[in-house]
């Protein structure tokens, strides 16, 4: 289906990221935020707090991001498509619910534009490092998706592509911004609603006597969603828990439980995964790289073809669940792969993991507060090339 | 002649005797019986001096004893009409 | 051996229908209260005609956090101290539903606290039903901020020694419209009070003292469930309107209970459509729900 005119502001604007994911979270339905300020993800819900009551949207400031957290989900058990925004700090706050979110199979949508850390770090200055902490920083086991855009256009596509995910799923998604996607103005292109693809939540029609909240259906095997209030008299809770939402802590329900939830990205994986590729075909060495890094590694890449050399590019557009189906096709036929992230090595590992052996990995990592210097990727490009 | 009765769900009972203490009647005891969890459900020893106020009800932590009133039939009985599990 | 089963021909309880009797029965203790408060609740729901189906009840981590599984209505047992902003996020997005918190001392006094004291300041329409059995049940019996002082517990093997929260006094000051505290001897009270919360717009609270005696009232020697029943029958002064700095509890003292609070004020949502219909004139757009397509 198709966005909501309402709300969407059609035609060629001029914004920074931060900006641009609160107009993709209008645009993809979006109607209830909850948030807390923190630098430099603020002007996000700052927007959506100035354009809610024009909407028929809500937002309320909350005390603190455990309470925006959970308050998202609430909204979300409400009927809503809700989202909230935070930073390191805040992201490391909002874990428990995260977890919650997960169990529960709620959809809805994190932002998180990183900045420096750990702890409260560079609070105006960019990082990469919260990328280990979107997939694991819950207790227990799980998978989540994550969105990583690289300039402020994808900030408003890729928010989209995250609610959408989410109501597919029923999963909890993540836009993982940075802070200086989050803060560079450029051409954004908002187009007709009729124009940007929606995807619905995926209501029951099922009679309230068969309806069950998680009983998986449909090809990627998703449990149909509803909401309060319609009569089902749902039970939802972060116990493990049976079809019906009954806590059901056994073993043996434990064990189908977590494996369906994580299965329902895992088994998708490869549909899930969205990815940008060049000259990989006949390249010597592949340059991974995402966010606002692969605009960096985007100069360095097209100097070292300039000078001969045979480098592809591999942008991760979902950096979760992680390609491994495409490293793994890669690695055999390379000398290596140049990883670079604004990070002291959390991705590289992933592409360790999938090479197995099979080719060199290279990291070009970085405490974080600026981004590199081409020359820093070209020179790794080279050195693996040798 | 009793005004009310109470019924009695045996197995959900854990004789915490909220019952038997606060029935305004002393209407009921803990009987010698077992329930399969071991605990002694109560009885009505006086159900002639029942009148059917449901404080029982309301005290019973387990929701296994209510009481109503039988003076006023069609008024009082409840729209389904449930058996509860009391096999004793 | 008499049998214990009286009168065959007998209407159905009629709060059978708001439990979910598919998971009777339930996992609290032998003389535990908070079974009772449950009656009271369903009492209270039928009593007050409310519409079911727009009720949810929301619930945090704990013993009294297990209510949300056994009542068959819309539920959800959130996490610990964060049943409330959950609710928050419910009723924002559902205005039409009525949201109940039913949770224990520790979940909204302690690591809920904050979101306690600011939804009541925000005067949120959400009804708050705490059940307070001093202790924290389910984990064992730990020291918890409503615990009165030199009580044992499973941290204060020598007695506690820090004070505790006087739970109205705390909500009445964080802008609380309705506060009631009654016991769990006090059954037809609490029902009618919590059809009277339910009815009033705003963010309201009833306290209940419950019994704990596997924990509470076993390592500090008060009997079982039925002797804390009669101690509170005893020790009960029904004060209505009573100041709430003046309804402290202490370990054997007093327990003042009734209505202590009852006022207007506007609430929030009223707030926020007033405020912002005022400031935008025909450009507000409120939300309404169902708001997801």
């Amino acid at each position: 289906m198709h966005a909501d005119p309402v709300g969407v502001l059609t035609g060629a604007h001029f914004l920074d990221g931060d900006h641009a994911a609160c107009e993709g979270a209008i645009a993809a339905g979006a109607r209830f935020s909850a948030g807390y300020p923190i630098t430099p993800s603020t002007e996000v819900v700052e927007r959506f707090s100035q354009r809610a009551p024009k909407i028929g949207a809500t937002f309320i400031q909350m005390e603190d991001e455990l309470a925006a957290s959970i308050a998202i989900l609430g909204a979300a058990w409400g009927g809503a498509k809700a989202f909230t925004v935070t930073s390191g700090p805040g992201f490391s706050l909002m874990m428990e619910h995260i977890g919650y979110a997960v169990m529960t199979e709620t959809p809805c949508v994190f932002i998180d534009v990183q900045r420096g850390g750990p702890s409260t770090g560079l609070p105006t200055l960019p990082a990469q490092a919260d990328m280990m902490q979107v997939k694991w920083g819950s207790h227990g086991d799980y998978e989540i998706i994550a969105l990583c855009p690289n300039s402020p256009q994808e900030c408003f596509d890729l928010v989209i592509k995250a609610f959408n995910y989410s109501e597919q799923y029923r999963v909890p998604v993540f836009v993982m911004m940075d802070e200086v996607v989050g803060h560079m103005t450029e051409k954004v292109v908002i187009p007709r609603a009729e124009e940007i693809e929606i995807e619905p939540r995926r209501w029951t029609s099922k009679d309230k006597s068969a309806f069950q909240i998680f009983a998986p259906c449909g090809d990627e095997q998703v449990p149909e969603m509803t909401k309060a209030g319609d009569g089902y008299k749902v039970h939802v809770t972060g116990l493990t828990h049976n079809e019906r939402g009954y806590p059901d802590m056994t073993p043996a329900v434990q064990d189908s439980l977590v494996r369906r939830l994580v299965g329902k990205i895992r088994d998708n994986a490869e549909k899930i995964c969205i990815t940008e590729q060049h000259d990989i075909e006949d390249a010597d060495v592949v340059v991974v790289s995402y966010g606002i890094t692969s605009r960096v590694a985007q100069r360095a890449i097209e100097t070292g073809r300039a000078e001969g050399l045979k480098v592809g590019s591999l942008r991760l557009i979902t950096a979760w669940p992680f390609p491994d189906h495409i490293i793994r096709a890669i690695a055999p036929k390379v000398k290596g792969i140049v990883v670079a992230e604004l990070n002291l090595g959390q991705m590289v590992r992933e592409v360790e993991r999938s090479a197995a052996g099979q080719c060199k990995v290279k990291l070009v990592g970085h405490a974080g507060g600026t981004v590199h210097k081409p020359e820093e990727i070209l020179k790794a490009i080279r050195e693996v090339v040798r | 002649m009793a005004r009310g009765s109470v019924s009695i769900v045996v197995e959900r009972c854990k004789a915490c005797g909220f019952c038997v203490e606060f029935c305004p009647g002393k209407v009921l005891a803990l009987s010698a019986a077992f329930n399969s969890k071991g605990y002694h459900p109560p009885h009505a020893v006086t159900p002639e001096k029942c009148n059917g106020c449901d404080l029982c009800g309301m005290y019973c932590p387990d929701f296994a004893i209510h009481g109503y009133r039988t003076d006023k039939p069609a008024a009082e009985a409840a729209e389904t009409e449930k058996e509860p599990d009391d096999a004793c | 051996m008499s049998s214990p089963v009286i009168s065959i021909t007998k209407p159905g309880n009629p709060v059978e229908d708001i439990l979910r009797t598919d998971r009777m029965p339930h996992i609290w203790c032998p003389g535990c209260g908070i079974g009772t408060t449950v009656n009271c609740f369903t009492r209270a729901l039928i009593d007050s005609k409310t519409d079911l189906d727009k009720l949810s009840i929301v619930s945090g981590i704990g013993c009294t956090g297990r209510v949300a599984g056994y009542v068959n209505l819309d539920s959800f047992h959130t996490t610990h101290g964060r049943a409330i902003p959950f609710a928050t996020g419910l009723k924002l997005a559902s205005p039409d539903m009525t949201v109940v918190v039913y949770s224990g001392d520790g979940d909204l006094f302690a690591i809920g606290g904050n979101h306690l004291i600011h939804a009541a300041r925000r005067n949120l329409d959400i009804k708050v039903i705490c059940v307070n059995n001093l202790t924290y049940a389910m984990t064992g019996g730990q020291t918890g901020p409503a615990t009165p002082l030199d009580v044992i517990t499973a941290t204060a093997a020598y007695g506690t020694y820090d004070p505790p929260f006087n739970l109205p006094q705390l909500v009445d000051a964080a802008g609380a419209v309705y506060v009631a505290r009654w016991t769990t001897f006090h059954v037809r009270q609490l029902a009618k009070a919590m059809a009277e919360m339910f009815k009033k717009k705003g963010f309201g609270f009833i306290e209940v003292i419950s019994p704990c005696p596997t924990l509470y009232q076993r390592r500090n020697r008060m009997g079982d469930g039925l002797d804390t029943m009669k101690f509170y029958k005893q020790l009960s002064k029904i004060k209505h309107g009573a100041p709430t700095s003046e309804v402290g509890l202490s370990k054997s003292g007093e327990i003042i209970v009734g209505k202590f609070v009852d006022r207007e004020r506007p609430d929030f949502t009223t707030m926020m459509h007033a405020h912002l219909a005022e400031q935008l004139g025909d450009k507000y757009l409120p939300a309404e729900a169902p708001v997801c397509s």
